[in-house]
């Protein structure tokens, strides 16, 4: 079972979901996910499960909706516009309470955009693209094997919290081939008692009109959950960071630009490391804070104009000086531009 | 310590994204790292695609390919794009059978090589990717093996395509011959 395969990150995204016992697969092509559906029309209907390619993007969501609200393992998966028209089904999930799993193999935007890996999607992740108060966990893998882990992973925290999990991957991971070793299921166990279904009474209020308070309350409802998230999912990987002068902050494909020139500069004597978030939301803020403390300078790197740099902010709270390296629209940050920057640090 | 960063480029139907998808295989299978990304998209059959493949012995950090350490290239405006590109003291392999300009730069190692014709001499019009990898595990023998890629043309490719093998490995090993 431990064998090495060499699998697209999109491949391996869809067998890890089906390992994970999702049987339920809506959406609408749009590249560079398209792996995922062609993946899911062929292994979906040998295990048993449906695929259907919707009608839209939004028809897709709400179909995620409906096969979620009867308890079952349910996921979607897009490129960065197509998340966009998912964003109003996203919001009326969060309010159901209902689990899912969103997978954005995001590209460059804004509008169209391209079709090349990019990260301009993290406020969209992070912020909530969609209306109203509520949050979704968002994970963000930077290997094929990080990614088919975290797409098991996701269905386990969307069951648990009652919540829909966002896998923020890019077009550069989601095209690249990597041996992969696919994941074992957890096999936790869920208790669905909410699930709709013959006899049972219909749980979603479409319109939270009477009492007055009557939202109010339902929000912080869904703020208790959120509260228990904040502590409870926490993930960050720490690379070269114990001896280091400078940190740098990235995630997925950035933060693999940043381990090449880590090894790149400390060839030339400069002491760095990394700090990665895997959790975008719930963001590691005390973690990242403990982890500046004595460094000299953070440098964000991302695949944008500088988006979660303002977490980055938010966790060292004006402690230590935050520079940001980004290069928007599809494009990569060169080893060799986060290098020189560093050096003009010394 | 192994780490070779690699580009497979020429026309759409060349078969440059899967020769770098088996070599990356047969890499694999001798337990070194690997990565593979295609470029795509926009590219179609008669257009030109590359793939980057990175192999090493250590966990590969960036998989991207900025600078190649090696490039093998079957048509002419790849030879264009990618020869600039090449790290100082790396290898260039190209398919003369359809470039007919000779490569300029003078600080790497470049290899000749007639992919088409090497194909098409031993019974086939569409192996002139296969000349190129054998040429390419001569020149480069830590990659990965000849029995290796054998492995790989077996794993790596729809059963349907197994009838082909057979020529497939047999142009490798005429590749592997060319280079002295």
């Amino acid at each position: 079972m431990s064998d090495k395969i060499l699998m697209k990150g999109n491949e391996a995204a869809a067998e890890a979901a089906i390992i994970a016992g999702c049987r339920y697969y809506f959406g609408y092509p749009i590249t560079p996910q398209n792996e995922i559906p062609e993946y899911m029309s062929k292994r979906l209907p040998e295990v048993g499960g449906t695929f259907i390619q919707a009608e839209s993007e939004t028809a897709a969501i709400n179909m995620v909706f409906g096969a979620s609200s009867t308890g079952a393992r349910s996921m979607t998966s897009s490129s960065s516009p197509g998340i966009s028209l998912k964003q109003e089904g996203i919001s009326y999930l969060a309010a159901a309470q209902l689990p899912c799993v969103v997978i954005n193999v995001s590209r460059g935007g804004p509008g169209l955009g391209n079709i090349a890996g990019s990260q301009g999607d993290y406020f969209q992740s992070t912020r909530g693209g969609g209306h109203g108060d509520y949050r979704t966990i968002v994970l963000a893998p930077y290997n094929c094997q990080e990614l088919a882990d975290l797409t098991l992973e996701a269905f386990d925290l969307a069951d648990e919290y009652r919540m829909v999990v966002l896998i923020l991957a890019d077009g550069f991971l989601g095209q690249m081939s990597e041996p992969v070793v696919l994941p074992e299921p957890s096999g936790k166990k869920f208790n669905k008692d909410w699930a709709v279904g013959i006899g049972r009474k219909n749980k979603v209020a479409s319109l939270i009109l009477s009492p007055e308070d009557g939202l109010t309350k339902h929000n912080y409802v869904l703020k208790e959950v959120y509260d228990k998230v904040e502590t409870e999912v926490r993930k960050y990987e720490e690379y070269m960071l114990d001896d280091a002068d400078y940190l740098l902050c990235a995630y997925g494909s950035s933060a693999r630009i940043c381990k090449q020139a880590i090894t790149e500069l400390r060839n030339k004597g400069i002491k760095v490391g990394y700090f990665r978030p895997i959790t975008l939301w719930p963001f590691p803020y005390d973690e990242l804070l403990n982890a500046s403390k004595g460094k000299k300078k953070i440098l964000t790197v991302e695949m944008s104009l500088g988006q979660m740099v303002e977490d980055v902010k938010l966790a060292v709270n004006g402690s230590i000086p935050v520079d940001f390296y980004g290069i928007p629209g599809g494009m990569i940050p060169t080893p060799e531009a986060i290098i020189e920057r560093v050096e003009s640090y010394e | 310590m192994l780490h070779e960063k690699i580009i497979f480029a020429g026309f759409g139907g060349q078969g440059v994204i899967s020769a770098g998808k088996l070599l990356a295989i047969a890499a694999m299978k001798e337990g070194k790292e690997v990565s593979h990304i295609p470029s795509y998209g926009a590219e179609m059959r008669g257009g030109t695609a590359n793939c980057a493949v990175v192999i090493a012995d250590d966990p590969i950090a960036s998989a991207i390919v900025h600078k190649p350490t090696i490039c093998i290239v079957l048509n002419e405006p790849s030879l264009d794009k990618f020869e600039p590109l090449i790290q100082e003291g790396g290898v260039l392999i190209y398919n003369s059978s359809k470039i007919n300009r000779k490569p300029v730069r003078t600080d790497i190692t470049v290899y000749e090589v007639p992919c088409n014709d090497i194909s098409e001499s031993n019974g086939s019009i569409r192996a002139a990717n296969m000349a190129a990898i054998g040429a390419l595990l001569k020149v480069k023998p830590k990659l990965a093996s000849l029995e290796s890629m054998n492995t790989a043309l077996y794993e790596g490719i729809s059963e349907r395509n197994h009838k082909h093998n057979p020529i497939n490995i047999k142009v490798i090993e005429e590749g592997y011959k060319f280079i002295n």
